[in-house]
């Protein structure tokens, strides 16, 4: 076992991959300076500094999969992969299909994501929900270093597309750069756990579509991830002086979706909240809940997500994103329901 | 047509001044996120910004705020947005990324490129409703190359409408030189749909404004747009806290932050060859090179060289450098009481 950051993390399970197999090429704007570690080791070929063109190099990448390489798009931020949306939407969500299922693009899309720094709503949205709505796009969501190296590298093994998104409270390199600044003067609420933590000598891959139970309960499940697993955990820890033993499901993929593991701790529970930073509607706390619904259970239901445009002014935002103190309260808006 | 000269250095001043202000209370912590400022860029802002009259409308990318300032939209508005207070020009929801001001058709954004087609969209609106008025994009050299904008100048340029698209290109797009990832030429590339496309020098203001003119009247004529280009040079980086200015300013300390990781890296037994792994590291100390040579030997600032040409009337400069350090000054009060 190392100790390692979040970053340092993706960072160190992308070398061993790069490493293992040359047909890995990252590519996106100023990699040369946010990867530089990888841009020194495997050389400018493998890691190609972009122009601002997303359309042109997602679709490209999109391509360069189903010719045989094996790319690592990376979108600065998700937020601006709209203006570059139809890659994924219309081509690689879609060739399996089209060719019959003779041909795949197994292009893996790396971006940040997340708020909790003050950058406002063009830059700090999750949109995972969003994506994971396109039938043949997997959508995964690590919220532990440990993840992170592990499902950098199931998205590489997929033969399909995979969005990977880091968030960047967890990502202390993103912090800095679009939060902090080099500054001493400001600060955030970053889930340590999350931050940094033990890794394996060796980098595996996690078992794909899988999520995993954080914490142990039988009055209610929250389902989660990314940044709110954290303060989903830190919640039902206040809800535990309350004698309230709430389980913590870290989905870590939305696409697949494990509904087997949310609908088992659901049947036990009979109490589900969904806290998911991306928006409310039409997403992915809605989805849960109609699949469940569809598998025939009963049980309460609540959800903490966000709801609205997420705010600039850092006040603003941290009432808009999913906090601690929101989760609690949802909690017990949910527990004081008779259950079904 | 000639510029007035002191109306140019008084606008250049106050937007410099009052984004001297911003960067102190991003130091300080009051203002999140990051923070994209346009000192260096104050020459070209104003050659256009001067001419715009009530009517006209401005699309802005994420260093919008000079534009604002000589528009004349209220400091303490800006300056209360930025520090995310419910009475700022945007209630705290934008920050100075996302500022809009209605009354003044002017909209920023932070997805790079969209200033084209929203300018192209506000010619429009006046080809329809505002005869004569005209629509500027700001925008860089980085967002040159979105798809968006090239299609946003062939739309403009296809149905003649009054559009000015104002390339601000330090060369930069954060830390790649854009002429590594860019193929041709800006300037012939706009001119390859058809409209005027002109190289102005970007730190001269009268220059600027000079070619800001003709665009102007051509496009208040129903003339169609037109592309101008200049080239400057930004002292703070791409943002507050620019990694590579970092780099510049305290060698030592980021250094040593960065070095040991890359030694590494470079180190380890598999990956690209020796040359190949030379090479990388060469090219990041070439960008270094490029960012402390930007820093400390070149020595142009726009402000400046108009201040030299207005040498001789010092009285007048002196009144104005007065009156706008005091209205900065008021602004920060008002914003910031008792600070
Ligand atoms: C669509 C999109 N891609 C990437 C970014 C991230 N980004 C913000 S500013 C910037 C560089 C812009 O360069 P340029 O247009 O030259 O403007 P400058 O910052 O130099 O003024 C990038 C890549 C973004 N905001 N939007
Ligand atoms: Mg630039």
């Amino acid at each position: 076992m190392r100790e390692m950051s979040f970053a340092g993390a993706i960072e160190d399970a992308l070398a061993q991959a790069m490493a293992k197999d040359s047909r890995i090429v990252v590519m996106g704007e100023d990699v040369h300076m946010l990867r530089v570690n990888l841009f020194a080791r495997f050389g400018k070929d493998r890691v190609r500094s972009t122009p601002i063109s997303e359309a042109a190099f997602l679709g490209a990448a999109v391509a360069a999969a189903m010719a045989g390489l094996k790319p690592v798009a990376e979108i600065m931020m998700v937020d601006f992969i709209a203006v570059a949306v139809d890659a994924l939407l219309n081509h690689a969500a879609k060739l399996e299909r089209f060719s019959g299922g003779n041909w795949k693009a197994p292009v893996v899309v790396r971006t940040a994501c997340g708020g909790g720094y003050g950058d406002g709503g063009q830059h700090e949205q999750c949109l995972w929900g969003w994506l994971a709505h396109i039938p043949g796009l997997a959508v995964v969501v690590p919220s532990t270093p440990a993840d992170a190296g592990a499902l950098m590298l199931s998205a590489l093994e997929h033969d399909g597309p995979v969005v990977y998104l880091e968030h960047k409270l967890l990502a202390d390199y993103w912090l800095d750069y679009l939060g902090a600044g080099g500054r001493k003067s400001v600060s955030f609420d970053v889930p340590a756990a999350g931050a940094k933590g033990p890794v394996p000598d060796q980098w595996e891959s996690v078992p794909w579509g899988k999520a995993v139970i954080r914490k142990d309960g039988s009055d209610l499940t929250i389902a989660s991830l990314g940044v709110s697993v954290h303060r989903a955990s830190e919640a039902a820890e206040d809800l535990a002086k309350e004698g309230i033993a709430a389980e913590v499901i870290d989905l870590r993929s939305v696409a697949p979706l494990d509904i087997e593991a949310i609908s088992d701790s659901v049947a036990k529970t009979a109490r589900l909240m969904v806290v998911d930073e991306d928006y409310k509607e039409f997403g992915l706390s809605g989805e849960i809940a109609a699949q469940l619904l569809e598998r025939g259970l009963s049980f309460r239901y609540g959800r903490v997500c966000t709801e609205d445009t997420v705010p600039y002014a850092r006040h603003l935002e941290d009432e808009a994103l999913p906090s601690r103190g929101r989760i609690v309260q949802a909690a017990r808006t949910l527990m004081s329901q008779r259950k079904p | 047509m000639e510029p007035d000269l002191f109306m140019l250095y008084r606008q250049m001043l106050r937007s410099r001044l009052f984004e001297e202000a911003v960067m102190e209370l991003w130091n300080e912590g009051r203002i999140s996120g990051e923070m994209h400022l346009a000192i260096g860029e104050e020459a070209i802002c104003p050659g256009v910004c001067t001419q715009l009259r009530d009517g006209d409308a401005l699309a802005l990318d994420h260093r919008g705020t000079p534009p604002l300032v000589m528009r004349g939209v209220s400091l303490v508005l800006l300056l209360k947005e930025f520090l995310g207070s419910p009475d700022g020009l945007c209630r705290g929801w934008g920050g100075h990324m996302h500022l809009f001001a209605p009354e003044r058709l002017t909209a920023s954004s932070g997805i790079v490129g969209a200033a084209g087609p929203t300018a192209v969209g506000f010619a429009l609106a006046h080809q329809h409703l505002r005869a004569g008025a005209v629509a500027v994009a700001f925008f860089g050299d980085g967002a040159a190359n979105q798809g968006m904008l090239m299609e946003a100048m062939n739309l403009a340029s296809a149905w003649k409408l009054p559009a000015i698209f104002v390339c601000k290109d330090n060369q930069w797009a954060i830390t790649t030189r854009s002429a590594s990832v860019t193929g041709g030429d800006l300037v012939a590339r706009a001119a390859s749909f058809g409209m005027p496309a002109v190289e102005v020098d970007g730190m001269d203001a009268v220059a600027v404004w000079k070619t800001a003119a003709t665009a102007i009247a051509r496009a208040r004529t129903g003339e169609g747009p037109s592309f101008i280009k200049g080239c400057c040079l930004r002292s703070e980086g791409h943002f507050l806290g620019d990694p590579l200015v970092r780099v510049a300013r305290h060698p030592i300390s980021e250094i040593t932050e960065i070095a040991p990781p890359l030694i590494k890296a470079v180190g380890k037994f598999s990956g690209t060859t020796l040359a190949a792994r030379a090479e990388s590291l060469m090219k990041i100390t070439e960008l270094i090179g490029t960012t402390v040579k930007e820093q400390y030997l070149v020595k142009d600032d726009p402000l400046k060289r108009l201040r030299d040409t207005l040498g001789a009337q010092k009285k007048e400069c002196e009144q104005i450098e007065e009156q706008c350090r005091r209205e900065i000054l008021q602004a920060v009060e008002d914003a910031l009481p008792g600070r």
